[in-house]
């Protein structure tokens, strides 16, 4: 039994430093910024996971504790790898991008990086409806 | 008064699940001490979350997450093949649009992450008026099915959740 976990938990490591060195190496391979942006965000998350997953199995098997720590790691690794993938992407239009090669919004706005920033910027969706005007005194 | 007390009901309980697992053991002074801080730190903050998210439909939140956690996991693959196997000259990345039937902003920045996390595409940017999203293709032969896709897949989903 102990012999099978340890190959199972042996397993799980190889197959996450190959997706890690895979998403490593798109970073070199692939052509432009924008392509590059997809191999870190994709193939690393399954690397770290493999990693994550492999150390709760070894504390529950080989410790007899359980470990949530691993849970809380791929919860922050989910939530932030998107905004950052977002903010690199933002960055890159600001510096580089070029408003014509991009599609149409097929909306009366552009793309929010190409606004002209002088113009008043409102919050763009919100709930809470705006206060009503204070009332007028009466004389 | 409840109002009061709890401005944010969920964030209060993601903080006291969150502080539990952070402590990493069951004790009851850490639940305490959890549901000390879960409850003063929405208090705090509740002057920059004017808004409150509305949840329709949290039992649907399970079945979307398992929905994407999939999705990760095929991604993770088909990029990975991408990356090795696919020669630079045979790559068709793709920019695309896809107009929004959501509204809420929570609802909105999910959609945005699940794109980045899932098959080839990453999320870029957003149009002014919040109603179209900007999508970068990794590969993408046929854009506008990948554009269906994830109207019909994620989106679909998320406004039963949200909205």
């Amino acid at each position: 039994m102990e012999q099978i976990a340890e190959i199972v938990i042996s397993l799980l490591l190889v197959a996450a430093g190959i997706f890690g060195l895979v998403g490593s190496y798109g970073l070199l391979k692939l052509p432009d910024t924008m392509s590059r942006l997809h191999a870190p965000t994709k193939a690393t998350t399954l690397g770290v996971g493999g990693v994550l997953i492999a150390s709760m199995l070894y504390f529950w098997i080989f410790r007899d504790t359980l470990s949530w720590h691993e849970l809380l790691i791929t919860m922050f690794l989910l939530l932030t790898a998107p905004i950052t993938a977002n903010f690199i992407a933002k960055a890159h239009l600001h510096r580089f991008g070029n408003a014509d090669d991009l599609p149409d919004t097929q909306t009366d706005h552009i793309w929010a990086t190409f606004e002209d920033e002088a113009e008043e910027l409102q919050p763009v969706m919100t709930r809470t409806t705006p206060k009503p005007a204070p009332p007028k005194a009466d004389h | 008064m409840l109002r009061k007390l709890f401005p944010h009901p969920y964030l209060t309980l993601l903080l006291i699940i969150t502080w539990m697992l952070l402590v990493n053991h069951l004790k009851l002074g850490s639940l305490v001490f959890a549901v000390i801080l879960g409850t003063i730190i929405p208090i705090i903050t509740a002057p920059y979350w004017p808004d409150r998210p509305l949840l329709r439909n949290p039992v649907a939140i399970i079945g979307y997450i398992l929905i994407v956690l999939y999705d990760i996991v095929k991604s993770n693959f088909i990029v990975a093949g991408i990356v090795l196997f696919k020669p630079k000259t045979k790559l068709q990345s793709a920019w695309i649009t896809v107009p929004l039937d959501l509204r809420t902003p929570e609802a909105i920045t999910v959609l945005a992450g699940t794109i980045t996390m899932t098959p080839g595409t990453v999320t870029a940017d957003m149009s002014g008026d919040g109603k179209a999203l900007l999508i970068h293709c990794l590969h993408a032969p046929d854009p506008d099915s990948v554009r269906d896709e994830i109207k019909s897949r994620y989106e679909a989903r998320l406004m039963r959740i949200f909205e």
